[in-house]
Parts: C-alpha cells; structure tokens; sequence
C-alpha cells in the first residue's frame, strides 16, 4: 500500500526550538503526524544547506495537535544549523520513518532505559505503554549533571515513575542505569532501552528479561534504499532504518 | 487552446529496448523498486537499474558507509547484495510485482568468470532488457585495480561476457580515469552494446575531531549535484566518439538536468543520490519533464539526444 505522498514528507512549521543544556536542545513542530504509527520512529530532516537529511527520532508527538517533538544534541554542522533555527522558520521533513517500539508484549512493567539524547524516544513509549496498562518505569543515564535538564520531570508528568543515573554521582544515583535497577530494586519483566552501543550491549548481555533497544547510525536515505546502516544480525543483515531503529535484544550480534 | 497542444513524445529507445521516458533510477539508489513503491507507483518509471548484484552474497562494508559532502555524499557501501542466485529467485518476483517496464540488471564481479556465471544466469530473466556491466569494482585477478580503470581489462571482461549473453551489454564507466574516450571505445570494440557513465568519483572525507576518516572504509564513491558537470562532460566527450547508446548518470536531480544530459548525448538518464534525499525525486522528474520540455519547446524527446 502506498502511504500518502504528504503524510511521508512534508513541511513543517518550528513551534518552538529552544536549548536546554550545553549541548540538547528541543524542538516543537508543528504539521502532518499522520505518518507516525509507533513511539520510537524517527524523522529525516532536509538541513538547509546540506545535502544528506540528518536522522531525530521523535521524542514526543500528538495527532491531536498536529506537533512534533524532536530532542536533539549539538553534534556536528547538521544539528548546530538546526539549532539556529527560529519560531516560524520551515523544515522538510521524511515522517514517521523506522519500525518503532513493540507495544504489544506482555510485559506488566516495562522498564524504559535511556542513555544521554537515547533518552528522547523512551517519552512517547511512556505515555503508550500507559495507555496499554502497563506501568512503566523510566531510568535515565547521564554523564554528569550538566547533561541532565529534568526529563525525569516530563515523565512524571506523564504518570512515568522516573529515576536519574549519572556516572560521575552528580545528581542520582552514581554510576549506569543497571545500578539504579540494583539500588532501588526495580523488578522489571522487559525492557526498552535507547542510549550508546556500549550501553545497549551491556543492557543486551547483562538483562535476563526481555528486551529491545533502538539503535542509531549514520544513514544515507533514512527509508531502506541505499544500504548505508546496514547491521548484520542473528536474522541475517538488517537495514537499521528500516528493518530498525528497534532490535529484539537477541536479534544484534555484539562482538 | 487545448486542440493544438500535443502530447510530448518522451519515449526513448536502447539498443531496441523502448523506455516509456528516460527516467531510470540509478544501481544502489532503489534497491529492488519494491520498497519505493510504498511511495509511489514505480510502473512511472522508464526503467530500474538494480542494486549491483554478485555471484555470492555479500554483506559489504563496515559503517559509517555514509559522509556528507558539499552537493553530495561519498558512500562506501560495497555492493552488499543477496546474491544472483537470490535475486533471481526473490528480488525480481517481488520486483515484477509492481513493476512492469524493462529491468536493466547492474552485475558486478571480482573477475571475469564471475561476470559470466552472473550475466549468463540474468540473460535468461524475460523483464530484464539491458544487462548493465558495472566495471568499478577491485579485480582481484588484476591485483585490485578495478577492471574499469585499464582497457585491456574492460575489453576482455566485456569479450567474455558477450559470449553468454543475448541482451544488450552496457558498460558502467568509472570516472577515475585519465581518458574515459579510451576506456569507452575499449568497450565498444570489444562488443558493448552502449556505455553508461559516469559511476562515483572515488573521494573522502575526515573528521577533524578524531582525526579518522568518516568511511570506515576510508575512502568512498562521491556522488550528488556536485558532480553533475563532470558527468555532462564526461557523455558529450563519449557520445561523440565511440559511437552506442550513452546512459548519462552523475548528479541528475531535476527534469532540467534530465534534459541538459540528453543534450549532452545521453539516450536515457539514471538518478542516483537525488533518490536517497528525496524518495520522491524520480516520480517529480518525469512529472516536471513535459512541462520543462513545453518550455523548452521540445516536442520529442529522442530529437535533443547528443544536439550539443
């Protein structure tokens, strides 16, 4: 079935776009949702001025609204022009790309573990997997505070229950989401997590439940036509953008 | 007003293959055609040359297979594919499910009896019109200089080849090379039916953060608008002189680029990175051409082919 040309792409109106550490930033878009079936998909956004769209998962949206939420780090040229974007300001966007987060396990309480800007996607699973009656736990994992801007609040505020690792101790518990889990004995029956490789395998191998985590790359198309982000997994090669961003745990080969 | 207005002509025809328009989505920028049909319908198209196939399955490279560039990217995919094997048992049936014009199949190797074994197998497919020989990829036998590079080595690839093969031969050029005439008229002598030209121009990219290169690969294929005039040249130079059909590639993102191609020389036009900035951008070329041709006041097509 084709989807509708103006779901997939199209131009979007900034809302808003506003720093809220050194480095993350959040932008408010307003436009077509309708693409979005899943929280965990991600936008392609064309940067004006550069050729290769640049890859945000969507951290929050509302068909409702018509509105985009989209959390992002200073990186590179792509995302420092993003965020001189203004109020006003157009953005062509590829919609509702990548296959999303599985909502329809049967997990009771699903743990959300994100790591730095992986935390974004984990806000909109949040508020989904509520509605499906489960009861959620969000763990967020930062460096140092500095990289922390309160995200733990917007989850509460979605009836998330919300807790913050830093590795250096500066706010939460010292040390990585695994030693919130510990510290606070959370029972968890599956996890969602999105963060750094080395924080997905360490989820992936250390975890004895079930899980998922959503992995990034750089991408060439975002749509499944180029090969760029190709992985190799249990089920033979994967596109990420398209067969992913979200991997069963057992489905990634970590070396 | 509507009486006089007719129906421009953008039909083209290969070495007898007819192409309802010259659109033709470039090898590695579409895959099979059946995953872009989920964003329109693909039946639009002139033809699909499809994502460069091999004797073995391949997985290709490590990532990042991607870097920016000004006007383009540079990708180091290295020709991951499922294989001739698998494409001719799955890719093309679920290619021919939706879509219906003549297939040129792009066929790589890594020496000349993989080349054979290849095109001998995909001859015998009845969609597939052209068989497009992509010449760019390492020899092993040669010691790791692509075939492409040397017209010795194109001509007896192209030699062993035409033997097995009943459709027409086109050979994808690479630009890396110091006389592309040469190489092309290497090819025709040996028996190539036309040429396509040109595949990427081999470019890099490093961050000077870490101080690595972007590819993992270190180096990779640059493509996009900004090597859009390189290719223009590169067809009018070989047009002219070596006599078969030219399908122009390189940078073509727009029905003008279409029509400054053709012309240059070019019979039918391939699209690669414009595809992978906007999955739409095929669909948009064909739409616009008529309207540009009306501009232009080009009834036909065929009638600008080489007119530069």
């Amino acid at each position: 079935m084709q989807k509708i040309e103006m779901e997939i792409k199209g131009k979007y109106t900034v809302k808003s776009n506003r720093r809220l550490t050194h480095k993350t930033w959040v932008m408010t878009l307003g436009g077509d949702t309708g693409a979005i079936t899943a929280p965990g998909q991600f936008v392609n956004v064309a940067i004006p001025g550069k050729y290769l769209r640049r890859p945000i998962s969507i951290c929050d949206y509302s068909h409702e609204r018509g509105e985009i939420v989209l959390l992002y780090d200073v990186v590179g040229e792509g995302t420092l022009a993003m965020s001189g974007m203004r109020q006003g300001d157009t953005l062509d966007l590829l919609n509702g790309l990548g296959n999303g987060f599985t909502l329809d396990t049967d997990s009771r309480r699903p743990l959300l573990l994100g790591g730095g800007i992986g935390c974004a996607p984990l806000l909109n699973l949040a508020s989904a997997l509520r509605r499906r009656g489960k009861n959620p736990v969000a763990i967020l994992g930062y460096n140092t505070a500095a990289d922390s801007f309160g995200m733990d609040r917007w989850f509460e505020e979605a009836g998330v229950e919300a807790y913050i690792a830093t590795v250096d101790g500066s706010i939460g518990t010292k040390g990585f989401v695994t030693d919130v889990i510990r510290e606070k004995n959370i029972e968890g029956d599956y996890f969602h997590a999105c963060g750094p490789m080395p924080m997905l395998k360490a989820l992936c191998m250390g975890l004895d439940i079930p899980g998922e985590v959503s992995i990034e790359s750089r991408m060439g198309c975002g749509f499944g036509a180029c090969m760029c982000c190709s992985v190799e997994t249990a089920d033979g090669s994967k596109r990420i953008c398209k067969d992913g961003p979200v991997f069963r745990k057992e489905e990634l080969i970590w070396k | 007003m509507e009486m006089r207005k007719t129906t421009p002509d953008l039909s083209v025809t290969l070495s007898g293959v007819t192409l309802r328009n010259p659109v033709v989505p470039a090898s590695g920028c579409f895959g099979f055609g059946y995953g872009m049909s989920e964003f329109y319908d693909i039946d639009i198209l002139g033809s699909i040359s499809f994502k460069g196939t091999t004797r073995d399955p391949r997985f290709g490279n490590p990532l990042p297979r991607v870097a920016e560039c000004s006007a383009g990217l540079i990708n180091s995919v290295g020709l991951q594919n499922p294989g001739i094997d698998a494409v001719i048992a799955e890719e093309l049936p679920r290619m021919r499910e939706v879509f219906h014009q003549p297939i040129i199949a792009n066929i790589s190797g890594f020496s000349i009896d993989e080349y054979v074994e290849c095109c001998e197998k995909i001859n015998g497919e009845e969609q597939v019109a052209i068989i497009e020989l992509n010449v760019s990829c390492p020899n092993v036998h040669g010691g790791g200089m692509s075939f492409g590079t040397c017209c010795d080595s194109v001509a007896d690839v192209v030699r062993e080849v035409k033997k097995v093969v009943t459709k027409p031969l086109y050979v994808k050029l690479t630009p890396n090379v110091t006389d592309i005439v040469a190489i092309g008229r290497s090819a025709v002598e040996a028996g190539a039916d036309g040429l396509c030209l040109i595949n990427t121009l081999l470019g890099m990219r490093i961050d000077i953060k870490t101080r690595r290169p972007v590819i993992a690969n270190r180096m990779g294929g640059f493509s996009g608008p900004a090597v859009f005039p390189v290719a223009v040249r590169m067809v009018n130079q070989v047009a002219h002189s070596c006599g078969v059909p030219v399908i122009g590639c390189g940078g073509v993102s727009t029905a003008s680029d279409v029509i400054e191609m053709m012309m240059a020389g070019a019979t039918a036009v391939e699209v690669g990175a414009a595809n992978l900035v906007n999955p739409f951008a095929c669909k948009e070329i064909v739409e616009n051409l008529p309207l540009e041709m009306e501009r232009l006041g080009i009834t036909s097509l065929s009638e600008i082919i080489g007119i530069v």
